[in-house]
């Protein structure tokens, strides 16, 4: 695991990385970061959306529920879950300006075809940047 | 001065002022003598003469529901609060040697630190400012150390600038100073500023760069004693035959001192909730909400799962299942103040306007993750003389910060080993505790890289996106969502009023929430009354 998290690494950081400048406000710590930015499907769910809808897609439940994309048949058409990355949703935040249309159409084609689904008409950059708006100002 | 009349201290006349014209004027009052202006704090709320048998339930006992319960219990109402957890406190927490932690997904950590040693994986640092929380922490006997906030030995590594080497801070700030001043004195010399400056103000500004900023005669920052005595020398000053200090030599370059990392890391410090002095509960940070649940101590129901909050004319229904058991419940109240985070809130059956849920589905939560990594000796104190404050790297853990107590002790010490954010805390989220230790370890042996993984004894991870009682660290409001929904949030929905660091414009931090839920029960005793 180590070898290839630090190969992964390696060979990301040649991609250009995203600098992110500390929020105004709120308790995180100082300076830049350049997360390795990550380009195929695969990738930017790994590290991404992972985070909370796990591995397997399969979500969790705790006080609240995280929901599935694993079988999911809300992801059968294709603008409902761009919304949902680009603009988010109650906790979850969108991620238009965090990532790019070709992040998120990858990412998208990616879970519509994987997980138990079977929705094989790829999402594209220009399906993304129909729906997803610019960034809102951001700040705590 | 030994007789007559002598001028009332500064102190005296506040008191007076407070005396004859109550908080509100001490506080304009204050502000006119040009102090106090850093919180909104004017004392605790003081409520009183509750309505014989008036029930108030609050859902959640982190601090603001906690101190909710507190004030109303205190003003005379019956009080009773449902919380998820089987552990008051919310994400007022500590994690110490023998825990148990199960994130979302199922993994499971038990945690391996020494005894007396803990990592916080929510607040972590408490601001003098914040006088809310500084209040009650006195109120309830918390005992507060200093938190070692700004340390001018702390490492800054960029990937991309002095090779990829750490640098310590002093040294790369007195070259970032050094090489602005001698820039700004050049455009001066070169009479570029000629317009815009007067003479006077150029001559006091040229006096102010070569001060400050370690210029010699000729307005050149060169490596000299001068610049040594803020970035460190290659030989320090000593006694005896070779006493005499010897000036480091190597200056950074403009270039890699332009590098993001280093002003960042410099203006890091300059935001007024970041600046010194800062503190920390002895023990832990959980010691804040163990006092806290100390004083509503019977009030709490554990492992309640609330699934719909009702009301009408006559009161508040909360519906709420046993976690263990799965036990179906309701309790009734005439009031309800809710602190649940807004990402579980959104998902429950709310008997509250559409303006109200559209408010509660409109904040995205963060999820920063935190990293305690367990060494078996305080390299950091003892190799690189770093006694508390923090490292900053651009790589995904953002930095290291070193513990700020028992200083010089021999034996096992818990460094954070990990504060991140945004894109590199969804990264490490993702990961299994076991993926995020070696992340954390490959990661922060380019600062240390002679001692890290030689001293690594065991570690815990916290990502808060996977946190099961908030799916999220703090609620991060936009601009337009503020605009749109924020004054809908703290409303009052009837007999439901909402509190938590999500109802304050200091998103993230505990005083939020208190001031919040000073702010809520204030306005409920006041419509409890009316009523």
């Amino acid at each position: 695991m180590k070898t290839i998290l630090l190969a992964t690494a390696a060979v990301s950081l040649l991609a250009v990385p995203a600098v992110a400048q500390t929020p105004p406000s709120g308790d995180t710590g100082g300076g830049v970061v350049r997360a390795p930015k990550p380009i195929t499907g695969e990738q930017v769910y790994g590290a991404v959306c992972q985070a909370c809808h796990m591995a397997d897609a399969k979500g969790a439940t705790g006080a609240g529920t995280i929901p599935a994309l694993a079988s999911n048949p809300k992801l059968a058409g294709a603008a409902y879950p761009i919304m949902v990355v680009a603009g988010g949703k109650g906790a979850m935040p969108g991620f238009a300006g965090t990532l790019s249309n070709a992040q998120m159409a990858e990412v998208l084609t990616y879970v519509r075809t994987h997980f138990g689904n079977s929705y094989t008409k790829p999402v594209t950059e220009a399906d993304v940047s129909k729906i997803a708006k610019p960034p809102a100002a951001g700040g705590h | 001065m030994v007789s007559g009349v002598t001028a009332p201290t500064r102190r005296q006349l506040l008191s007076a002022i407070a005396k004859v014209g109550g908080t509100a004027a001490l506080y304009q009052a204050m502000t006119t003598l040009g102090h106090a202006a850093e919180t909104q704090f004017h004392g605790p709320p003081n409520l009183q003469g509750a309505r014989p048998g008036a029930k108030v339930i609050v859902l959640g006992a982190g601090l603001a529901g906690m101190l909710a319960a507190f004030e109303l219990r205190k003003a005379g109402y019956q009080v009773q609060i449902l919380e998820f957890q089987n552990r008051a406190g919310g994400r007022n927490w500590s994690l110490r040697g023998g825990d148990v932690y199960t994130e979302l997904g199922g993994a499971t950590q038990k945690i391996g630190f020494s005894q007396g040693n803990y990592l916080n994986p929510g607040p972590w640092r408490i601001p003098h400012h914040h006088r809310t929380l500084l209040h009650y922490c006195k109120q309830f006997g918390v005992a507060l150390e200093p938190f070692i906030q700004f340390n001018h030995s702390g490492w800054v590594h960029s990937s991309q600038a002095f090779g990829g080497k750490p640098v310590r801070f002093n040294a790369a700030a007195a070259d970032f100073e050094g090489n602005i001043a001698e820039l700004l004195a050049k455009s001066i010399n070169a009479k570029a500023l000629d317009e815009a400056v007067t003479q006077e103000d150029r001559d006091k500004l040229l006096e102010a760069l070569k001060g400050w900023g370690m210029l010699d005669n000729d307005y050149k920052y060169s490596a000299s004693l001068r610049a040594s005595s803020h970035r460190g020398f290659e030989r320090p000053g000593g006694g005896g035959v070779d006493g005499a200090p010897i000036p480091s030599k190597d200056l950074y370059s403009l270039h890699d001192v332009l590098d993001p990392q280093v002003w960042t890391s410099m203006a890091f410090f300059m935001g007024h909730e970041m600046q010194t002095t800062m503190f920390q509960p002895v023990g832990g940070m959980d010691m804040i909400g163990k006092a806290f649940a100390k004083q509503v101590d019977g009030l709490i129901t554990y492992g309640a799962k609330v699934s719909q909050i009702a009301q009408d004319d006559k009161g508040v229904t909360v519906s709420f299942t046993d976690v263990a058991t799965g036990k179906a419940s309701q309790a009734k109240a005439d009031w309800c103040v809710c602190t649940i985070p807004l990402g579980i809130l959104g998902q429950m059956d709310l008997q509250v306007t559409d303006e109200m849920m559209a408010a509660i589905k409109a904040v995205p939560y963060s999820g920063q993750v935190k990293i305690g990594l367990e060494m078996k000796r305080r390299f950091w104190e003892e190799d690189d003389f770093i006694y508390g404050g923090h490292s900053f790297t651009d790589q995904e853990i953002a930095l290291i910060s070193y513990p700020n107590n028992n200083m010089f002790k021999d034996g096992p010490a818990v460094l954070l080993g990990a504060f991140a954010r945004d894109m590199g805390a969804y990264r490490l989220a993702g990961m299994t505790p076991e993926q995020r230790i070696e992340a954390a370890l490959a990661q922060g042996s380019v600062i240390h890289p002679g001692s890290y993984r030689k001293e690594f004894a065991s570690g815990a991870s916290v990502a808060w996106s996977r946190v099961p009682w908030t799916l999220g660290c703090c609620a991060r409001w936009s601009d337009d969502a503020r605009k749109e929904h924020y004054q809908t949030l703290v409303g009052m929905d009837r007999r439901i009023v909402l509190a938590g660091e999500h109802a304050s414009y200091i998103g993230c931090w505990m005083e939020g929430a208190l001031l919040s839920s000073i702010d809520a029960i204030t306005r409920l005793h006041k419509r409890a009354l009316e009523a």
